[in-house]
This record gives C-alpha cells, structure tokens and sequence, in this order.
C-alpha cells in the first residue's frame, strides 16, 4: 500500500480517533499515517451488527412464544454467551443453560434473579415476560 | 499524579504497549515494526472447531502476550506479571507502582472500555493498555488505539480489568522489572531470533490448520462455505475474516506491511540488500489481502454472490499463501547470513 492510496473513508472510530497504518513512500520507504477508516471493514462491521440485531429479534421471539426464557434476550442484547454470562454471574454455565427454560427462570429466587438484573443493568422486573411484552422491545 | 509519560499512537495494542513501556523504561531504539518483529507477531491460523462472535476463528498474528513476553526476553528484559483474584488488591499493586514513578500495563476487555465507540465494544478480553497516572479516583490511560492519553474513574478501570469470558485477564498487571537500556548489538540478535522464529512459525508448524498452510486451508474452506453455510452465513463469515484482517489494529494487510517495515528496519542493522526486497514482498502480499478482502466486500455487500465469486476468493488467498512461503523460505536463507 502506498502513502497516497491509504483511505480515508469514514470510520467507526468516527471523530474519537483515526488509526494508524502503515504504508511505502515514493521512495519505497515504511512510514506510518492516520487513516480515518475504510468502506471496506466499515461494511464487515455492519454486517456484525447486522447479525447481532438478527440475533437479538429472534431471541426475543423465542421469549415471547416462551420457548426460552427472558435471559436469553438479555444475553443476546449484551452480546453475551452462557460462557461470559457464567463469569460474570458466578452461576455454573449448566445452571444459565437450565436458566434459558421458561419453567425453571420462572422460580428463581429473588437472590439469583438480581444476580442477572445487576448483570444486564435492568430492574428484576425488566427481567420478566410481562415487561419484554409491554414495551416491545 | 501524573508520570512523565510520552504517549504512542500505534496500530496494534499489543505492540504499542510493548513499545510504550520499553520506551519509558530505556530501552529508546524500540518501535512498533520492531517490537512485531522481535516478537515474531507474522501469523495465519484459522481454528475450525472453535467459534469467536459465532464466526470464523481466525487470526493474523500470534496469541495475545507473546509479543511482549518474547520481545522482553530477547532483549533480556526482565518482566514483573501478575494476576489477582481481588480487585482491591489489583488496584493498590497498580497504586504502589505508579506512585513509585513508574507506568504499567493492564490487559482488559473491551466490552466495558467507555472510551471506546461503542460500535467496537464486543467482548475481547486480549486489549492492552498503560496507566500512566492517577488524578483523584481517575486513571490516566495511555491507549496506543487513541491518539492521546484517555482517562476512566477507578470503577471503570475495574470493570475492564477483571472483564469475564474467555482470556479474562484477571486485573493482570505487567511491566519491566527496572529500567534498562539495551545495546545495539542486542537488538541485532533479538531481530535474528525473531526471524527464525517467524520462518518456523510460518513453514514449519505442524497440521495444516496455522502458517502457510492455513492459509491454503482457508482458502479451500472459502471456496466451501456458499454451500456449506448458505450465502447468509457465508457473508458474514467472510466480513469476520475481513474485520480480523483489517479492523484489529492491523496496520492494514493483515500485519503485512508491519512486518515489511520492521524487515526495513532491520535492514538499519543489518546492511543486507535482500531485507529490503524481501520486504517488497510482504508489501506485495499486504496488498493482494486487501484485494482479496475488496472481493470478500463484493460478497457481503450483495454485489457479488456466485460460487465463482467465492473460488476467486479461495484462488486469491492461494495466491497469497504461495507468494508467503516464497518470502518466509528466501527470509530463512538470508537470517543465516546476518551476523
């Protein structure tokens, strides 16, 4: 890549910052600019986007046709994984898998429910059907 | 307080924080190419039987923490690390270090990192950073991303710090030992070991999953993933390979044109022509990877689509790897001489 060929499309880094590559000189010499993006991997970063709205819708239709539970949703609204969600939680990751059943969410105690609201920064009552219902989130 | 602390922008976390440190602990020769190369940073392996954000594991450079550790150990730097299960414990280790006039670097998640745009907020626990003060209960950060020092309250600094999933860091807090400076004469023999570890690492790992031939593997599974995956999948696979390419703190090229630089730099130490052409030929394949990504665009964009579309891909990246493993085989016969 040349000096003169590096883009500078807008970027996600937006006005935060403009990174840095590296490219030749007429002369053939490295040297180092700012670019403040390429349309290019700005496209790959919708498309990640993309499938984590995707994601989400769906996890969220799953919920409301209680075929798993409202923590789903919220994993999936957090970009999380019964992985990340079990290290945060401290829950074994067998337990947030038994936590995805609608039947076994639904009798958590108080304790283990506010373990996941705390996570997901929403009330125990955001956490709940009845909510993900009424606010068509 | 605030250290006096010279903040470098660089591609890559890893390498910028590397080259901070070393910097501000003495060692003044060091630089971003450098600190790659030394690091034998140059990689390819793409993970079949693991997932990262429900795509491709695919990486273009070597596992998070190697560069620092081996381009410390090359220079024969010793280098303090630790891990902690308290975060209390975490931030008075950090408070005693900075007090006593020295930056350190912390290994965080970026899920959690409220100066990052948002957009870039996934859960990557590999980011490295340097604190280089405290003012109050804020943190002054020295991100090599940013193009200058940043700040977040202890809260924050904690949060990332003790970030959880995979490669959670655990608050872990590393640095050099003392400050030291390091000869020329040692820098010239870590770049001989960073190269022959690279050709190693590029020719003559096993399996055929990482190197040179991980990138023939990849390129074959590319030409397999529109009717192994469907086209939906397929895109997005193929905008992950490109944001790992391209999005990471590459430099762009995929660490390509990194390590043409540092084989430029190299050249410094070492007067040998061949470095330099040598050199052109990385520059060359940074280029055809981004050729190829432009390609993989067409697809994830809807403008292409077709299973030629995905065969040009796999032939390109087929060209790529053979262009590599001419580069890194002509490398290995020109370490030799360098004396």
């Amino acid at each position: 890549m040349k000096i003169n060929e590096i883009p500078q499309d807008p970027g996600a880094l937006g006005k935060i910052a403009k990174e840095m590559a590296y490219a030749v000189d007429e002369n053939g010499r490295y040297t180092t600019a700012l670019s403040t993006g390429w349309e290019i991997k700005m496209k790959a970063l919708d498309v990640a986007w993309e499938d984590v709205e995707k994601r989400i819708a769906e996890a969220r239709g799953k919920v409301l046709r209680e075929e798993a539970s409202p923590l789903l949703y919220y994993m999936e609204l957090k970009l999380m994984d019964v992985v990340i969600v079990s290290g945060y939680t401290g829950f074994w990751k067998w337990q947030v898998k038994r936590h995805l059943k609608p039947s076994v969410f639904n009798k958590l105690s108080g304790k283990k429910l506010d373990k996941y609201a705390r996570l997901f920064e929403v009330s125990r009552e955001q956490l709940t059907y009845a909510y993900l219902n009424e606010t068509g989130l | 307080m605030k250290l006096d602390y010279n903040h470098i922008q660089a591609a890559h976390c890893e390498n910028g924080v590397t080259t901070g440190l070393l910097r501000n602990y003495g060692v003044e020769q060091i630089t971003e190419p450098l600190a790659f190369g030394i690091g034998s940073g140059l990689f390819f392996i793409y993970i079949p039987f693991m997932k990262v954000n429900n795509g491709p594991a695919i990486s273009f450079r070597t596992m998070p923490g190697m560069i620092f550790k081996r381009t410390c150990t090359s220079l024969q730097i010793p280098v303090v690390r630790k891990k902690f299960s308290s975060p209390l414990k975490a931030r008075e280790e950090l408070d005693i270090r900075l007090e006593s006039g020295h930056p350190a670097a912390c290994q965080v998640g970026v899920y959690y990192l409220t100066y990052f745009p948002p957009r870039y907020r996934f859960h990557f626990n590999a980011h490295n950073l340097i604190v280089v003060g405290r003012e109050g209960d804020n943190y002054l950060i020295s991100d090599p991303i940013m193009e200058t020092i940043v700040s977040m309250s202890s809260y924050e600094l904690e949060r990332v710090r003790f970030a959880k999933g995979p490669l959670a860091p655990r608050g872990q807090l590393y640095y050099p030992k003392t400050v030291s400076t390091v000869t020329d004469e040692q820098i010239k023999k870590a770049i001989i070991t960073g190269i022959k570890r690279n050709v190693r690492d590029m020719l003559h790992i096993p399996g055929n999953i990482a190197g040179i031939r991980g990138i023939k593997y990849t390129a074959r599974k590319i030409k397999g993933w529109k009717e192994k995956l469907g086209p939906e999948k397929a895109r997005s696979y193929l905008a992950q390979l490109v944001r790992m390419q391209e999005e990471i703190g590459t430099g762009g090229g995929g660490f390509r044109f990194i390590y043409g630089a540092f084989l430029q730099e190299a050249y410094g130490y070492f007067p040998v022509d061949e470095l330099m052409t040598i050199s052109r030929q990385f520059t060359r394949a940074g280029d055809m990877w981004r050729d190829a990504a432009i390609q993989a665009s067409g697809i994830y964009k809807g403008r292409l689509g077709s299973q030629q579309d995905y065969d040009i891909m796999g032939d390109q990246l087929i060209e790529i790897a053979e262009l590599e493993k001419k580069a890194f085989t002509d490398l290995s016969a020109v370490v030799r001489k360098l004396k």
